[in-house]
């Protein structure tokens, strides 16, 4: 009681003179920085304190995109893209039992060894398995191993395999074209991932969509010119041949005469794209698109043509081939066969090179140029296939009467096996080149013409003659249809000189009424005895031909026989 | 004057309620939608693996071969091929 009335009684106590400012300062600098804190915070760290706040409910997902798939003109898939998981790991936090990892092993189909060897090879980081099929990948998220996870990836099928690698190609990471088709058009079959930002819960749920940051852009489809039955049997027709012949490689082309469509497009040798890993660098080449050879007497028609055209000859026109030898310079052309006189029907027919190099020499070389660039030889084909080449044919200007004369029967120059299938195109339709693609077509392509119809025609009846007696190629003959062709059989060149190897070659078409198809086979390097273009490649053009023909409902224009039905009992014969 | 604050009140609470009640459908929904639409990518994934399988049953080599040897199938020859014109052309 006595302090409370002491405290009463004495007077108010007198501060200390700066007391007050200095509270009131101290409050003040407080005060200060608190507001100087907050600034901090909400100038100049607000966008890490934003970032971290939000990385707590927000995420940003990846969409996934597609890739499109590539079609045959029917329809079928010729490659289909699929999820796949890839199974990577952080060895240093992997923590599992030893049954554990074996289980894991076991799952991965690989052996325990080869799983510790990835675990403990000293990486940061290691992929244990890549193209897991998703349920695969399940099952090892069951494990629940720590330190092991997955990730989303495509893999991409081609369920023809080795028959349509060489067109197709193939994808790389990321599914990402890497050759032939895939590669040229991967701006148009590759999806890009969108992206979108969501809201979590804490079990990591998306809860509610925030944003779409980026639509995704699904791959489209591409509807290839090709037919997958076609291209089956050109595969298999020239894998037998080739094999036959011992040969060291082929290629085969069929092209629908009214649109330019590449219909099928066949090399030997050849690769799976589904498994890469033993595939030779060598094998993946498109060789009839990619490789120049010198075509041969499949030039043949050509220079007649330009003859014809030029008024120079005649069908019927005489031409002396005897003695089966021409002399220019110090060079002298050769015929396989000697033959006396003859017409200039014959000499496409039996393929004189004396007669050819005689008609040729008839023209300007500014001429004979002409019509074989009219023809498409020295320019690409324009398929849209990376790599396509252009082949060779010199400007007019620098041949001399020699190579003119060369060039009459097909060396002296080089194409690839598209351009030689596009040129026919030109005597299978009246005098039109058309342009090829590896694409579908709506309908009728126009072409450009480059030579009279009725030269066309004469051509074409020339041509049928090749396969009738007397002819080159009586073996390319195709029971029910009339067809038409050329042979070839050329020398390859080896470090500048002839070799006595051969690239043996048949180009042609059918039914001749009103042709449908060309067909052109090259068979590389024969070693199996016989290597004349109608021995080798005949044989392959017809089967391929009249089993296309008949695939595609071609109406015979040649029936063999509409009454004949086979006598009772007798023996069935296998046809192939 | 107490009144209307009372149903000012009223109103609010209602107002929050319902705001709770729909942002809980909504989210109830946006999960089902979620569901959905990965369902619908996973079936879309079914599909380019069915689409895969068909391909390669339907291979022309697989059905050739079996044509060929379990059903004996055979091209009938030339001779035996009958022509038969639609309507005259």
């Amino acid at each position: 009681m006595s302090t409370v009335s002491a405290a009463r009684q004495a007077p108010a106590p007198r501060l200390p003179p700066l007391r007050a400012p200095m509270v009131f300062g101290g409050l003040l600098i407080l005060f200060l920085l608190l507001a100087g804190r907050s600034l901090y915070l909400q100038r100049i760290d607000k966008h890490f304190l934003q970032e971290q706040g939000s990385s707590r409910y927000s995420r940003d997902l990846e969409v996934p995109a597609h890739r499109g798939r590539i079609l045959d003109r029917l329809g079928d898939p010729l490659a289909i893209s699929t999820p796949m998981k890839a199974i990577w790991a952080w060895p240093d936090k992997v923590e599992a039992t030893p049954e554990r990892l074996r289980a894991l092993a076991a799952t991965l189909e690989i052996t325990p060894d080869a799983l510790a060897a990835k675990l403990g090879g000293g990486e940061d980081f290691v992929y244990l398995k890549k193209s897991v099929p998703p349920e695969v990948a399940a099952r090892v998220a069951a494990l629940a191993i720590k330190g092991i996870h997955d990730d989303d990836q495509y893999r991409r099928y081609y369920p023809a395999g080795e028959v349509m690698g060489h067109i197709l190609g193939f994808t790389g990471d990321g599914d990402v074209g890497q050759e032939g088709i895939e590669l040229a058009q991967q701006s148009w079959l590759g999806g890009v991932p969108g992206s979108r930002r969501v809201i979590i819960n804490r079990r990591g749920e998306v809860v509610e969509d925030v944003e779409a940051i980026r639509a995704p852009q699904e791959g489209r489809d591409l509807a290839l010119s090709l037919d997958s039955r076609l291209q089956y049997l050109a595969f298999r027709e020239l894998k037998a041949a080739v094999e036959a012949n011992k040969a060291k490689a082929g290629g085969l082309v069929i092209l629908d005469t009214r649109t330019g469509e590449i219909l099928a497009l066949a090399n030997w040798p050849t690769y799976n794209p589904n498994n890469r890993s033993r595939a030779v660098r060598d094998r993946m080449r498109n060789r009839a698109l990619t490789d120049t050879f010198e075509p041969g007497s499949t030039m043949k028609p050509f220079t007649i043509a330009a003859a014809l055209e030029a008024g120079k000859v005649q069908p019927t026109t005489i031409v002396d081939t005897a003695p089966g030898t021409l002399t220019i310079g110090n060079k002298t052309i050769h015929d396989a066969h000697r033959e006396g006189s003859l017409t200039v029907e014959q000499v496409v027919q039996k393929s004189s090179n004396v007669g050819a190099a005689k008609i040729a020499l008839s023209l300007p070389p500014e001429t004979m140029w002409a019509a074989l660039s009219n023809a498409g030889f020295g320019s690409p084909p324009k398929t849209g296939f990376p790599g396509e080449v252009a082949g060779r044919l010199r400007p007019a200007k620098s041949w001399r009467p020699i190579e003119q004369a060369t060039m009459a029967y097909g060396h002296g120059l080089s194409v690839n096996l598209v351009q030689l299938a596009r040129a026919y195109t030109v005597f299978a339709t009246d005098g039109e080149l058309k342009p090829v693609t590896l694409f579908k077509e709506a309908g009728p392509v126009a072409g450009r013409p480059v030579l009279k119809p009725e030269i066309a025609r004469e051509v074409r009846h020339m041509l049928e003659m090749v396969v009738l007696p007397g002819g080159t190629a009586p073996k390319a003959q195709v029971a029910g249809y009339r067809v038409g062709g050329k042979t070839g059989t050329a020398h390859k060149l080896e470090d500048g000189a002839y070799a006595n190897k051969y690239v043996s070659s048949f180009v042609g078409f059918a039914p001749v009424s009103n042709p449908r198809l060309v067909v052109a086979v090259m068979i590389d390097e024969p070693s199996g005895g016989q290597y004349y273009g109608g021995s080798v490649a005949a044989p392959v053009f017809s089967s391929v031909m009249g089993t296309a023909l008949r695939l595609l409902g071609v109406p015979p224009d040649a029936p063999i026989s509409n009454v004949l039905l086979p006598p009772e009992g007798s023996e069935v014969r296998e046809e192939t | 004057m107490v009144k209307l604050n009372l149903l000012l009140l009223a109103a609010l609470i209602a107002c929050a309620l319902s705001l709770v009640t729909s942002r809980h459908q909504a989210r109830g929904l946006f999960v089902e939608l979620e569901r959905a639409q990965s369902l619908a990518r996973g079936f879309e994934v079914e599909y380019g693996q069915l689409q895969l399988e068909q391909s390669t049953w339907a291979m022309p080599a697989r059905v050739e071969k079996i044509a060929r040897e379990q059903l004996k199938m055979q091209l009938p020859g030339p001779g035996r091929v009958q022509v038969i014109e639609g309507r005259p052309r």
